[in-house]
């Protein structure tokens, strides 16, 4: 059975507001960070998509950087998270309010 | 803070200083004037540029003409005996430096007035000069000025009154009443922006033939309603008896030799104004009339020597304003010199006494004529040129007033527009002032220095910076006079190309013989009443109802009170500090606290919360999304 790249754009768009709410929702910095992988990953799944459709393979292109790029930031995000989970113990993000007005 | 505080012992002296070397300025100035002839007569000096809007240019210039000249003379030569006067009589008070500072902002702005080429450069000065009479009359505000009433220990049937006299009543309505005189200069210049399209006075006088006359009235009816409040005449005078809770010196300048003058120089200087307009002429001789008569009836009945004197001032004044109304402008104008003279004379006389028997009113004098000679002839030569007594000066200006009035009313028609009965009224009225005058000038000696000290302690002579200023007007009030015969007299000289051509003074003698019995009579009949010092019951009291009258200053002071001041202050200014309070502060406070409650309900948009943030931004994302599918779509 074919399926249409309907379908796959579909699952991307589902995968990436699972992802929003999971940002915006999660408490737990780390799952937060997931949700953000699982954003990238969507976004990932859609260009290609679109790389298939279109016949040209920039969507591919423009996937492998997504997933340089997204690996990069885990590791600076990662490296931030760790530095200031070290100073308190809790892992919330809705501790980290200093810029609150 | 290094000089400032070694410097307030010099204040006087600096000031002083100032003001005399201005003196010698005009002086060299005025020489050279001299010198001119006709046309050259008149110097404009154009000067910085105000402003310009549309067709109007305003720019600080400067007239000098004989009127000018003689006004510059008057004002800082007198001024500048006055200032070397307030450094003996203020030298006690913690405050001389603002004194003199006030004193000396009050002689520059007389300049401006007199000095001024157009009418907004001239509303300058004559504000600046009303504002410094306020200061300086409400001067003494934190001291309690204990009077007697006015009228003395003499009213029967009422209790002692003893009354307070703050200054800063007294401050306040010459300020008002003054104010009210400059709706109509205000006016004025508006309605000659309007016809004449300019304000500088040259192209005034040029204009002034051809404005139609009642354009003109207009104009000369609104001044001239600034020179009744600023000349203190009838009904606008009641500000200058009060205003003698100032410091004498300040009475002296201001309220006697320069700014009360103002009025008159005004009218003389928009003499082809008022000449145009036909009518006002005549209602300004009328009110002059009726203003002479009432102060020195007036005058007659004080107890407070300095109230007196202020009363005769606007007896005065008006003299002044009815010379101008007959047509007799350099008569006006060398009464007003010669009345700066003997007026500020008599007010510095009157300060040294007062300094002496620390009282002003006459019920505590008498017999200062041994006690303090120097003073006590002074007085005595300002006083009998006040009274008219020839050859001082009083005399002469006086005379030259009478006559005119006598030729525009009796003799052949004279080039003024005003009406042969006005000016006989004039000069009736002019005669009976005139005996008054003398009247009341030998009460006024008799009870200060004749007869036995009613006071207590010992008066003695003041010091010698307070005697040199009144010697050396004495010798003025007694020779000032003489400027006004001959060819090359005061009135040959003061004419400019504007005005009506006056011959050269003439002298009446019929005229002279009058008035010169007039004034002895006077001075007879003072005497006799007043010889034995005060009386057990004045001698007006025995006519209860003029008495009252003149007590009560023929209620026009009640009339103010309840019918203006208490409308005013009663229901007006209560009106107005709500409007000012609730609505005016409301709406600017009201901008402040909304900001600062909007400014608190915003704050929680900053939680601090970067997920809050995140969620923020990822509506702004979909919102743009939104409206950019839209436009491609379009």
């Amino acid at each position: 059975m074919r399926v249409g790249p309907g379908a796959y754009l579909l699952l991307s768009a589902i995968l990436f507001s699972i992802g929003v709410v999971g940002v915006l929702i999660r408490r737990n910095a780390i799952v937060v960070f997931m949700c953000v992988e699982l954003m990238l990953n969507a976004v990932n799944l859609s260009f290609i998509t679109f790389a298939k459709t279109n016949g040209a393979l920039d969507g591919q292109v423009l996937a492998f950087f997504v997933m340089v790029v997204a690996a990069a930031e885990v590791v600076v995000g990662l490296g931030i998270l760790v530095a200031i989970f070290r100073k308190r113990s809790s892992t919330s993000v809705d501790d980290v309010n200093l810029l609150k007005g | 803070m290094l000089l400032g505080q070694r410097l307030r012992a010099l204040a006087g002296w600096i000031a002083t200083l100032a003001v005399a070397a201005a003196f010698v300025v005009a002086l060299a100035a005025f020489f050279e004037l001299l010198s001119q002839d006709g046309e050259a007569r008149t110097q404009v000096l154009r000067g910085y540029e105000w402003f310009t809007s549309g067709d109007l240019r305003v720019a600080f210039d400067l007239r000098w003409d004989p009127l000018s000249a003689l006004m510059a003379l008057v004002v800082t030569g007198v001024s500048s005996l006055i200032h070397l006067y307030s450094i003996g009589y203020m030298a006690h008070d913690e405050r001389r430096e603002t004194f003199f500072a006030w004193l000396n902002l009050f002689v520059a702005s007389m300049l401006v007035l007199v000095l001024a080429q157009n009418f907004l450069v001239m509303f300058l000065g004559w504000e600046g000069v009303g504002l410094c009479s306020y200061l300086l009359v409400g001067f003494w505000f934190n001291r309690r000025l204990l009077v007697v009433n006015p009228l003395g220990r003499l009213v029967e049937g009422e209790p002692d009154e003893t009354r307070e006299v703050w200054a800063p009543p007294a401050a306040k309505k010459a300020f008002l009443a003054n104010r009210i005189g400059d709706v109509g200069f205000l006016l004025a210049m508006f309605l000659i922006f309007a016809t004449v399209g300019s304000l500088d006075f040259d192209d005034v006088f040029g204009k002034a033939g051809g404005l139609a006359g009642g354009t003109a009235t207009a104009i000369a009816l609104l001044l001239f309603l600034a020179c009744t409040g600023k000349s203190a005449q009838f009904p606008l005078y009641v500000w200058l008896p009060d205003a003698m809770a100032g410091p004498t010196p300040v009475s002296a300048l201001i309220h006697a030799a320069t700014m009360v003058a103002a009025g008159v120089f005004l009218v003389a200087r928009m003499y082809p104004v008022f000449e145009a307009s036909g009518s006002v002429l005549n209602e300004i001789g009328i009110l002059a009339s009726v203003t002479m008569l009432i102060a020195a009836l007036l005058a007659l009945v004080q107890d407070d020597i300095k109230r007196v004197l202020a009363y005769s001032t606007i007896s005065q004044l008006a003299y002044m304003m009815a010379a101008l109304s007959v047509g007799g402008y350099s008569a006006g104008i060398f009464h007003l010199f010669t009345h700066a003279f003997f007026k500020a004379l008599l007010f510095l006389a009157a300060g040294a006494i007062i300094h002496a028997v620390h009282t002003n009113n006459m019920s505590e004098m008498g017999g200062l004529a041994r006690a303090m000679p120097v003073t006590f002839v002074t007085f005595l030569v300002g006083a009998l040129a006040l009274a008219g007594v020839a050859p001082l000066a009083g005399f002469w200006s006086k005379d030259e007033i009478l006559t005119d009035a006598w030729n525009a009313g009796f003799g052949g028609a004279g080039e003024a527009a005003t009406s042969q009965a006005v000016a006989q009224i004039v000069f009736v009225t002019g005669l009976v002032t005139a005996f008054l005058t003398a009247v009341y000038v030998a009460r006024m000696l008799w009870l200060t220095f004749g007869a036995a000290f009613r006071g207590q302690g010992h008066p003695h002579e003041a010091d010698a910076a307070m005697l040199f200023p009144l010697v050396v007007l004495a010798v003025g009030a007694a020779l000032a006079g003489f400027v006004g015969l001959g060819d090359n007299s005061i009135s040959t000289w003061i004419q400019t190309p504007e005005l009506p051509s006056e011959g050269p003074a003439t002298l009446n003698l019929g005229l002279i013989v009058v008035t010169t019995v007039l004034a002895l009579a006077g001075l007879a009949v003072g005497t006799a009443l007043y010889r034995r010092g005060l009386p057990e019951r004045e001698y007006l009291e025995r006519l209860p109802v003029a008495w009252k009258t003149l007590q009560r200053k023929y209620y026009l002071d009640d009339l103010y009170e309840q019918g203006i001041v208490r409308a005013v202050a009663g229901a007006l200014a209560p009106a107005t500090y709500w409007f000012d309070q609730r609505v005016v502060d409301g709406v600017v406070n009201g901008a402040g606290l909304g900001t600062g409650r909007l400014a608190r309900g915003l704050r929680y948009v900053q939680s601090g919360q970067a997920q809050w943030y995140a969620a923020a931004l990822f509506l702004g994302v979909v919102g743009l999304a939104v409206v950019v599918t839209q436009l491609i779509g379009n």
